[in-house]
């Protein structure tokens, strides 16, 4: 059963407003959810794009990009939603390359440690992270994407994800931004500086 | 079906276009000012780092909209669609006022030498470099007219190379950040000769709207409380408060239609249902910037004119050139972050000419405010690019970071050019614009020397480290693009006269950056509006007389 996706909360919102009997809104609201599969990434997963698993190994890598110290990290600034998210809209056109770059990484991690990727020690994910970046990984499993360039990719979304802003679902609270020690919310105005006079 | 006649149709609002239909409707000239953009107001500010002129990772924020407006580039001899969110795309925005809705507003004088680099150096092999057909004098009243009506705030004082002026400006600098004021007792140390940056920005309530409120979020981005002046908040609303100026946004223009005896009769366009219609006018004014504009002419092709409008010897299109950016950052020991926008406010010319060995220069000033994601294509190249030290690189160095810069003047070239394609049509069916060619390279050579210069001055600051900002080999346009309707006497040289005129068709001219012979080692858009004054103030005369009949 699905979770939870947009366009699922919407129907559910509309069908409440209309004051149906409890039984009819039951039955509709079951339609709703299975019509609404479609567009929710995969059943079972509360993401629009990623299937559960998917976002989990994103997670791990995107930890690795920006990972917690005494600032948080990638995880907690919910970097991993910000790509779900551009993956449901202006990076449309990138789902294939997660979907195949995702199951790459997962693949390489097998075949290097016999594990998955989220099953491994911090320094075993960063040395197959810079195998990617230096395209050091199996050819026959990086035959779809490049290695490289799809770890170019995934950092930058990651940068994107945490330092961009909080308005497209990551860099939550603007948490880098007080991390690098700028005001926020961003207001900057009349109460922080002297104003000379009108001439 | 024919619209009903208008004395004058402008296309394009932007930084020329705006002037020229205000100046066109105060002179009770009739006029439509056609614009394929929106029209965008402080509503609109979006403070998004990942959305905006400057930064359109997620998409544009003023236009034009990605999917329907393609272009073609030809780099290393393979051509290839881009969109216009691409670095490729030499993007300025579509929208009413153009550029200046969502630009950082430096407002500056190009140096009278700039009006004569030939002349003052010579042309290097492979450059069409040229003086232009008109001086600093000339233009000095039209600089002037521009930073009072459109408004600018700062000082030259200091700049003892500048052009004469009769005036001040209208309002005081805005008080130096933290960075500038670094920078300025730097320069002082060095010898050199710091003043403040002019900006069409309000540093005082001017023209009724208020002062600057200094956020972060300037260049790229409309101004949330209207203090930044573009044409969208000055004369465009003066031309439409007139009754003689009516503005139509989201249209499309196809072709500049002429008659049998080759003079321009109306101007073919896509409306905001994408409608095809005609509208019909006495005199036509191409306001598209130098890409877009060029692309028009080309596109207007016909009987007599075979190979477009203004372009009998092949020079539409031509010699498109922007600046070539380089510089230096440097990291301090100390936080030099005050978070005071705009960000940029000491500047020198010193370098803009003579250097030894070097044609023409740049001015140099501290860049504008790098929000943080901006700020991370700027960390030296040895700094890892993800992973725990590049957190720390960035927890350290942001707010101890100066970024010093400046536009290298380009030398023009012939091949580098905008042609339109014979295959890729928009999503009206208009042919698109053909990018292609590379900067000359005597202009990267500049741009090195202008990086020596920019490192010295971080050194002098106190800077513990710097690192260069260099510019590509390839083609140079961008925001700043010009020259592809070069200004001349010589109509087997240059594409309008001295008037903006179209050298064989006497009622049609182009008032943007396109007529730029050189561009200035400037951002370019006050000589753009002042140019616009200038041609303006011809063709009410000219219509005074002939009524271009």
């Amino acid at each position: 059963m699905t979770l939870f996706c947009p366009e699922m909360a919407g129907g559910l919102v509309l069908l409440m407003a209309t004051k149906l009997k409890r039984r009819q809104f039951i039955t509709m609201a079951v339609v709703a959810a299975s019509g609404g599969a479609g567009s929710c990434a995969r059943s079972g997963s509360p993401w629009r794009f990623f299937t559960t698993e998917e976002a989990t190994t994103v997670t791990a890598i995107v930890e690795r990009i920006i990972p917690a110290d005494q600032d948080p990290g990638a995880r907690w600034a919910e970097v991993t939603n910000y790509i779900d998210l551009q993956l449901d809209g202006y990076y449309k056109k990138l789902r294939n390359t997660y979907r195949a770059g995702i199951a790459a990484v997962e693949q390489t991690s097998r075949r290097l440690y016999g594990k998955g990727f989220t099953a491994l020690t911090v320094d075993q994910q960063t040395a197959l992270l810079s195998a990617l970046e230096k395209n050091k990984a199996p050819a026959d499993i990086w035959k779809q994407v490049s290695a490289a360039s799809f770890f170019a990719m995934i950092v930058d979304h990651t940068m994107q994800g945490f330092y961009g802003s909080p308005r497209h679902g990551g860099n939550r609270d603007g948490m880098s931004y007080k991390m690098l020690g700028l005001p926020y919310p961003p207001v900057r105005g009349r109460q922080h500086y002297d104003f000379p006079e009108s001439t | 079906m024919a619209l009903p006649h208008r004395n004058a149709v402008v296309i394009g609002a932007g930084a020329g276009g705006g002037i020229v239909a205000k100046e066109l409707a105060e002179a009770g000239i009739s006029v439509v000012l056609l614009e394929r953009g929106k029209w965008y107001t402080a509503f609109d500010c979006r403070k998004d780092d990942l959305r905006n002129q400057r930064n359109p990772t997620l998409g544009n924020a003023f236009g034009p909209d990605e999917e329907r407006n393609p272009r073609v580039v030809v780099e290393n001899g393979k051509e290839r669609i881009v969109y216009p969110s691409e670095g490729s795309y030499q993007n300025n925005a579509a929208c009413v006022g153009g550029g200046t809705t969502s630009y950082g507003a430096m407002a500056w004088r190009y140096l009278e030498k700039d009006f004569r680099m030939r002349s003052t150096y010579g042309a290097p092999e492979g450059s069409t470099l040229e003086d232009w057909p008109i001086s600093y004098q000339d233009l000095e009243p039209y600089y002037e007219k521009a930073e009072w009506e459109i408004g600018v705030s700062g000082s030259d004082e200091g700049n003892i190379f500048r052009g004469p002026r009769n005036k001040h400006l209208p309002m005081p600098p805005q008080p130096l950040n933290l960075e500038a004021q670094i920078l300025q007792s730097a320069a002082q140390r060095l010898g050199l000769h710091p003043f403040y940056v002019p900006m069409l920005r309000n540093s005082v309530p001017y023209n009724g709207r208020p002062a600057c409120m200094r956020c972060r979020w300037c260049v790229g981005f409309a101004c949330e409380v209207n203090a930044k002046n573009g044409t969208q908040n000055t004369v465009i609303p003066k031309a439409l408060a007139t009754g003689s100026c009516e503005l139509r946004t989201q249209c499309m223009a196809k072709e500049i239609l002429t008659d049998s005896r080759g003079r321009v009769r109306g101007v073919a366009y896509f409306d905001e249902n994408d409608r095809y219609q005609e509208q019909p006018a006495d005199f036509v004014i191409v306001s598209c910037c130098a890409i877009e504009s060029a692309r028009l002419l080309l596109n207007s092709k016909s009987r007599l004119f075979p190979n477009g409008l203004g372009n009998r010897y092949d020079w539409v299109g031509r010699n498109l050139q922007g600046h070539t950016y380089t510089g230096a950052y440097g990291v301090f020991e100390e936080v030099v972050y005050d978070d005071l926008g705009p960000g940029s406010g000491v500047a020198i010319c010193d370098f803009s000419h003579g250097n030894p060995g070097m044609k023409g220069g740049a001015m140099l000033c501290n860049e504008f405010i790098r929000l943080p994601y901006q700020f991370l294509a700027r960390i030296p190249p040895k700094i890892p690019k993800w992973g725990k030290a590049h957190k720390d690189f960035m927890r350290y160095a942001y707010r101890r970071t100066i970024a010093v810069h400046g536009p290298t003047q380009e030398m023009p070239v012939f091949d580098s050019r905008v042609q339109v394609d014979p295959k890729v049509r928009d999503y009206w069916g208009i042919p698109v614009a053909r990018l292609s060619g590379s900067k000359h390279p005597h202009t990267n050579e500049v741009g090195e020397y202008m990086i020596t210069k920019a490192e010295a001055w971080l050194k002098e600051a106190g800077a513990i480290y710097t690192w260069k900002k260099t510019a590509g080999k390839g083609l140079s346009a961008g925001q700043h693009q010009a020259g592809t309707c070069r200004m001349g006497n010589d109509p087997r040289t240059s594409v309008v006269d001295r008037h903006c005129r179209v050298h064989d068709v006497d009622n049609l001219f182009v008032v943007d950056s396109s007529v730029h012979v050189t561009n200035g080692g400037f951002n370019p858009v006050l000589t753009i509006m002042a140019i616009a004054y200038m041609a303006s103030e011809y063709m009410v005369k000219a219509w005074k007389g002939t009524r271009f009949r």
